[in-house]
């Protein structure tokens, strides 16, 4: 039931927070610097996810295979691969360091 | 309006004219491959003790995937459902702020904007600003989001039904794929240094204050690297217009 409920709320609150990214009025919009804000917030969360993702284990900072997927992410980015290979390199190297350490 | 025009007019003719096709296979490209990863949140939202209608229900209807794995990670973790669906909801809180520059590029009719919601999410706001025109943008952002929501609902399926086969998923290297999506999808933003800068800090908050604060506070924290370079910019580049509450995107 609480399983229920977490999930309940979840579907609400995220729902709410897209709808009303999209319904908030054009003029406010309008400003520069909100334009710009705008643009640069996703910049912000996409990176502290990256850094979250790879690097951390609940609260705690780890370094581990996941790292290692990441650099080949970021090389297969600098050759201007396609986002698929992108992802799987991170994926296949992530797995076969893991599989190399044990 | 006329600026917009003008801006998305140079964009035009500065790059090779995008022809619909070409939108269409950026777009799938991005669909497929995140819309593939759904198969890791099907497995881990098993194995944390999710049934299946759950499991389900969360990728139809939550469809955001950060806070898919963040609510899932908390129930395991024996987290109360205020406190997960908290954490979820903070990491969903940047989806209002796509939302925000969407609305601009994609100029939806109200009616249809309740819909379009649901697909407001990482890739397709990564998918649609790339786009140089109006058309593009919307071509970007539908393909990207119904290959996306298809898929990621097809593969949480699979991946729940095949979580038991599959053993232990970070075996097979599938956690290093949510990260990888972030920046593949973060690479090309940061064309300036503004841009840099803030990523940079943002990875310094989100990493640094990690141990300190609850789980999904951190991100939004990290949030703050945006406003917090804005103003810095608007001080170095500012001249006389540095009081001015707009003055931060003249230079541009």
């Amino acid at each position: 039931m609480n399983t229920w409920l977490a999930i309940g709320l979840t579907i609400l609150g995220c729902y709410a927070v897209k709808l009303a990214g999209l319904l908030v009025p054009a003029g406010a919009l309008e400003r520069p610097a909100v334009r710009r804000l705008a643009a640069l917030l996703p910049v912000a969360l996409l990176a502290a996810l990256t850094a979250q993702q790879t690097f951390s284990d609940g609260h705690a900072l780890v370094l581990d295979a996941r790292a290692a997927g990441l650099g080949a992410a970021a090389v297969a980015l600098v050759l201007r691969a396609p986002f698929l290979l992108v992802v799987a390199a991170a994926v296949v190297v992530t797995a076969g360091v893991r599989a190399i350490g044990g | 309006m006329a600026e917009r025009q003008t801006v998305l007019a140079e964009a035009a003719a500065a790059a090779p004219q995008k022809q619909d096709a070409a939108v269409v296979r950026d777009a799938l490209g991005v669909g497929v491959a995140v819309g593939l990863s759904g198969v890791a949140f099907g497995v881990t939202s098993a194995g944390s003790g999710l049934g299946l209608l759950q499991t389900c229900a969360l990728s139809l209807l939550v469809f955001t995937g950060a806070s898919q794995f963040a609510l899932v990670g908390a129930l395991a973790a024996g987290g109360n459902p205020f406190t997960a669906a908290a954490g979820a909801f903070f990491l969903g809180v940047r989806n209002a702020f796509y939302g925000l520059r969407l609305s601009q590029l994609l100029a939806l009719p109200r009616a249809v904007r309740p819909f379009a919601a649901q697909w407001v999410i990482d890739e397709t706001t990564a998918v649609t600003l790339a786009q140089p025109t109006r058309r593009a943008a919307r071509i970007g952002f539908t393909v990207t989001g119904l290959s996306l929501y298809l898929l990621w609902n097809l593969t949480t399926l699979l991946g729940a039904l095949g979580a038991k086969a599959l053993g232990d998923t970070d075996a097979w290297g599938l956690d290093a794929a949510g990260p990888a999506v972030f920046l593949a999808l973060l690479a090309p933003m940061l064309r300036t240094a503004t841009e840099r800068a803030v990523a940079g800090l943002a990875v310094l908050l989100g990493l640094g204050l990690l141990p300190v604060l609850p789980a999904g506070v951190p991100v939004l924290a990290a949030a703050l690297a945006a406003p917090v370079a804005l103003v810095a910019e608007g001080r170095r580049g500012g001249r006389t217009r540095r009081g001015a509450p707009d003055g931060t995107e003249e230079a541009r």
